[in-house]
């Protein structure tokens, strides 16, 4: 009894450790792809390769952020910057936000979030982004209206709206304070 | 009575007459939970599909190794090690449906169908057997899961496998968890109602 029940752990177990071996690098990859595209998709004129340069952006409250710069003959035309909130309504938003060097965000693409479908999943709707665009956080108040900014908030996803544009002035502020930190 | 059903029968009882979903109601937190699009539930209901026909084949060729006592613990040591094999596969070459269901895929684990079938079928019945009643429970699930996502993404979003059908915004109601259960309700209501009639 105790015999049958090794032997068919056992062999889970190792056929399991065979599709983990063999799916490694696809999932590398994958994942390496998604960041990829995202980058592609916020930063644009680029000539360099903005994950190979890649650096940490620490934020305010200790976490660090991944910020890939992008550079056209060696000079520095803005980054992408991989940001994150926790304050949403189910689990962690992903973000990869684009900034040119002067902190004017070119555009924000959603990498990951599981706020509820049909309201929170909304972030990824044109109509909610476009208010974020060519706007940049030093001169605009990038917080939902509720709170005193100028985001129209999604409607019925005021928490997922406030989580998303946390993580946008995060990034920003990361982006500014470790540029102060240079100069 | 079930000793003499044919192939045919076999795999089809699994579509209609014993439908996991809409006859049998066993593993509807899946169905509730992924099936706010069509593209979703399709998704789910093919990942179920193969994780079924694989594990009704593995348990059934060791069905006769196992001890009884120990029978449920193997279930599911071998379920779950296929699901693990999905989820690997998945991430690796699906990434954007991984993202999307990435949450409901270790759940396959624990899906009343997959154990009721390795319990009810595959346990009992030859590999073969074992396999056609895998497969028709699968796309009897994958066939009920992208019914439920039709009407709820066409109601709710406007929307069938992410294309628009129209601008203005869905029921929003049909998105969300409650649509799910009314949804379903409606769509066993209707199956009833048509077997009423047949009988």
């Amino acid at each position: 009894m105790v015999i049958a029940l090794v032997v068919v752990t056992a062999v889970s177990a190792v056929a399991l450790g065979f599709v983990y071996q063999w799916t490694k690098e696809p999932i590398a990859k994958a994942r390496l792809t998604t960041q990829l595209k995202a980058i592609e998709a916020v930063m644009t004129g680029y000539d360099n390769n903005p994950v190979q340069e890649k650096f940490f952006l620490s934020t305010e409250n200790g976490d660090s952020l991944e910020c890939f710069p992008g550079k056209k003959g060696g000079t520095p035309i803005g980054v992408a910057i991989k940001a994150k909130s926790s304050k949403g309504y189910s689990g962690d938003i992903w973000l990869m936000v684009g900034l040119d060097t002067a902190g004017t965000i070119r555009n924000i693409v959603v990498i990951e979030h599981k706020e509820t479908p049909g309201l929170g999943s909304k972030m990824t709707s044109e109509k909610f982004l476009n208010q974020f665009l060519n706007t940049n956080p030093a001169v605009t108040d990038l917080r939902v209206k509720k709170d005193g900014g100028t985001i129209d908030a999604i409607s019925g996803a005021t928490i997922s709206s406030r989580a998303f544009s946390q993580a946008v002035r995060e990034a920003y502020q990361s982006y500014r304070h470790g540029k102060d930190a240079h100069h | 009575m079930e000793k003499t059903l044919t192939t045919r029968e076999n795999l089809l009882k699994g579509i209609f007459r014993e439908n996991p979903t809409l006859v049998l109601l066993l593993g509807c937190c899946p169905t509730l939970g992924v099936t706010s699009s069509a593209s979703n539930a399709i998704g789910m209901g093919l990942a179920t599909l193969f994780v079924l026909v694989m594990s009704n084949l593995a348990i059934s060729l060791v069905k006769n190794v196992i001890p009884d006592k120990v029978r449920i613990p193997s279930f599911i040591v071998i379920i779950a090690a296929f699901v693990t094999v999905v989820q690997l596969l998945m991430e690796a070459y699906t990434p954007a449906l991984f993202a999307q269901l990435g949450l409901f895929i270790p759940l396959i684990v624990v899906n009343c169908i997959v154990l009721g079938r390795a319990e009810a079928f595959a346990s009992r019945y030859s590999a073969g057997a074992s396999v056609i009643d895998g497969l028709g429970m699968g796309l009897g699930f994958t066939l009920a899961l992208l019914l439920l996502g039709s009407v709820r993404e066409v109601l709710g979003s406007l929307s069938w496998f992410g294309m628009k059908l129209s601008d203005s915004d869905g029921m929003l109601v049909f998105v969300l968890a409650p649509g799910a259960f009314i949804t379903l309700g409606f769509i066993i209501a209707i199956m009833n109602g048509l077997k009423k009639q047949k009988s």
